[in-house]
């Protein structure tokens, strides 16, 4: 078989998210459309336009359960803590078992990080720099505000001998995570990669965003109201923390170690509109846009009529509907001819560079369980998104459908995307 | 303060980072942080700024280099309250 041959598949997850810290709970939250979005004092405090936001609950517990000792009690920057109980429990339920003793030259990580740095732990951080008692940061501070503090602290358990790196393209940087891993694979320079992305809790991550008056300000006394993608009363996005991961591995090697797979990895696109022809620093050009769809498209050799589901990125902004125009256009399906579309956001909000990776988890466990996630607070769909695809391919309620094929993309600042085409194993 | 009083304090702050936790049941004054009880040398920073943290003191550079011992270490943490 030549090495632009080998399949790549996924055999473990893992996640942390605002709905539900590990698998089974994060299934259950999908479901049963429970919000995890929350009021947040503090950013009331801070006097910010949007208090509310998607936190995930970690605790002490489950820390204490999964990673060692020393970090789950001295490691303060959420963002690492989140991407180390996603990876292992990915790592496990992937069939391995944490081992101090064992280097393995054949897996990797790409975990991705938006601003891992700006975690609110390092306000206290700066303040003694400020003050004069540099020497008061300890040992710890520099290996946690690096952007791959989650991928080093991770490796740090798993030993892993391949390649360990972060990427970062924003709300990209999930999907992208996952594709750079399944590339490595097929290059036969690895046989598995750990993939995901994480971003930390925080008033110094969701400010800039806050300025940028992107967030929803109109829910701060109805907090599991406010992410309302695709509505027609969407009025900006719910800034949220959290972190998924996958084990990808090729075919070959899952079946060698018989592991059960959840799907296959058949077709990605990775583009950007080169903030050229509408694309702008923060709005995509729809043409790279839809290249990047088709491009997934293509790679998988599908018909775009076998997709069952599109996982959008839909963050519940004014961009939405144009998303459903570039998705619309890119397949060439519009009206009851259309998937099912549905956004995690809804209910857990925009987890910035985690977004991506903890939605591919969604998809997986949608594909894996026969059914539709909602989309909450989606009663009235937006008019422009009704124009081009039938209301009822939006759904408040889950449905349980068979879903063997589904699209997921993401799009971040800097004009990037990324798509990826996820399908059951046909052997 | 008592001398054995601070040893099981100190048993408390290194306790996190003392992987092998039996070495902690056995803790004697001859025994060296980092040869004996095996803690990541980079660690010894941390431990003393738990150390000023918990006493509410300063450990200077050079006292930070003595603190070899677990008994050493309860020697400079005496000397360094003595001062206060």
């Amino acid at each position: 078989m030549s090495l632009d041959q080998t399949r790549v598949v996924i055999t473990g997850m893992g996640v942390v998210a605002p709905n539900g810290t590990g698998i089974s709970n994060y299934l259950h939250a999908l479901k049963n459309g429970i919000s995890g979005i929350k009021y947040r004092e503090d950013l009331k405090e801070l006097k910010f336009g949007c208090q509310i936001a998607g936190t995930p609950v970690v605790t002490d517990e489950y820390k204490q359960e999964l990673l060692p000792e020393l970090i789950a009690k001295k490691v303060e920057n959420s963002g690492v803590i989140y991407g180390c109980l996603a990876g292992i429990e990915a790592f496990k339920d992937a069939g391995f078992e944490i081992d101090p003793e064992r280097y393995d030259p054949d897996t990797g990580i790409v975990f991705g990080a938006g601003a891992l740095g700006l975690d609110s732990f390092v306000g206290e951080k700066i303040n003694m720099i400020d003050n004069g008692n540099t020497r008061r940061l300890g040992t710890w501070s520099s290996t946690q505000s690096m952007n791959s503090g989650a991928s080093a602290y991770l490796n740090q358990i798993l030993g892993f001998g391949n390649r360990i790196i972060c990427n970062s393209s924003a709300c990209s940087s999930g999907t992208e995570a996952v594709i750079l891993g399944y590339e490595y694979i097929k290059s036969g320079k690895a046989k598995r990669m750990l993939c995901g992305s994480s971003e930390g809790e925080g008033r110094y991550i969701w400010g800039a965003f806050d300025a940028l008056r992107v967030l929803c300000r109109d829910s701060n006394d109805n907090p599991t109201g406010g992410s309302r993608p695709l509505s027609s009363s969407s009025a900006g996005f719910v800034p949220a923390a959290g972190s998924g991961a996958l084990m990808i591995e090729s075919l070959e090697s899952a079946m060698e170690r018989g592991a059960k797979i959840y799907a296959e990895i058949v077709g990605t696109g990775l583009n950007s509109g080169g903030q050229r022809n509408g694309g702008t620093m923060t709005a995509p050009n729809s043409q790279a846009v839809q290249a990047c769809i088709k491009s997934a498209v293509n790679e998988a050799g599908i018909d775009p009529q076998e997709i069952d589901l599109v996982s959008g990125h839909l963050t519940s902004t004014m961009a939405d509907p144009l998303e459903i125009k570039n998705w619309s256009e890119a397949l060439g399906r519009s009206g009851c001819n259309f998937p099912y579309v549905n956004s995690t956001k809804s209910m857990i909000g925009h987890s910035i560079a985690g977004a991506g990776s903890v939605e591919i988890v969604a998809s997986l466990l949608q594909m894996n369980n026969g059914f539709i996630h909602p989309t909450i607070n989606c009663g009235e769909v937006h008019p422009s998104v009704e124009n081009l695809i039938c209301a009822q391919k939006i759904s408040t309620e889950s449905r349980n459908v068979e879903v063997n094929t589904v699209i997921k993309a993401n799009f971040g600042f800097g004009d990037v995307n990324s798509a990826i085409v996820l399908r059951k194993l046909e052997v | 303060m008592e001398k054995e009083a601070i040893r099981n304090e100190l048993k408390d702050i290194i306790d996190p980072y003392v992987m092998e936790k039996e070495l902690l049941g056995n803790l004697s004054d001859t025994m060296e942080l980092i040869n004996d009880l095996k803690i990541n040398s980079a660690n010894i920073v941390d431990i003393v700024l738990d150390i000023e943290e918990k006493y509410d003191i300063m450990i200077d550079d050079n006292s930070i280099n003595q603190m070899n011992t677990v008994g050493e270490a309860i020697g400079v943490i005496e000397a360094k309250i003595a001062e206060k």
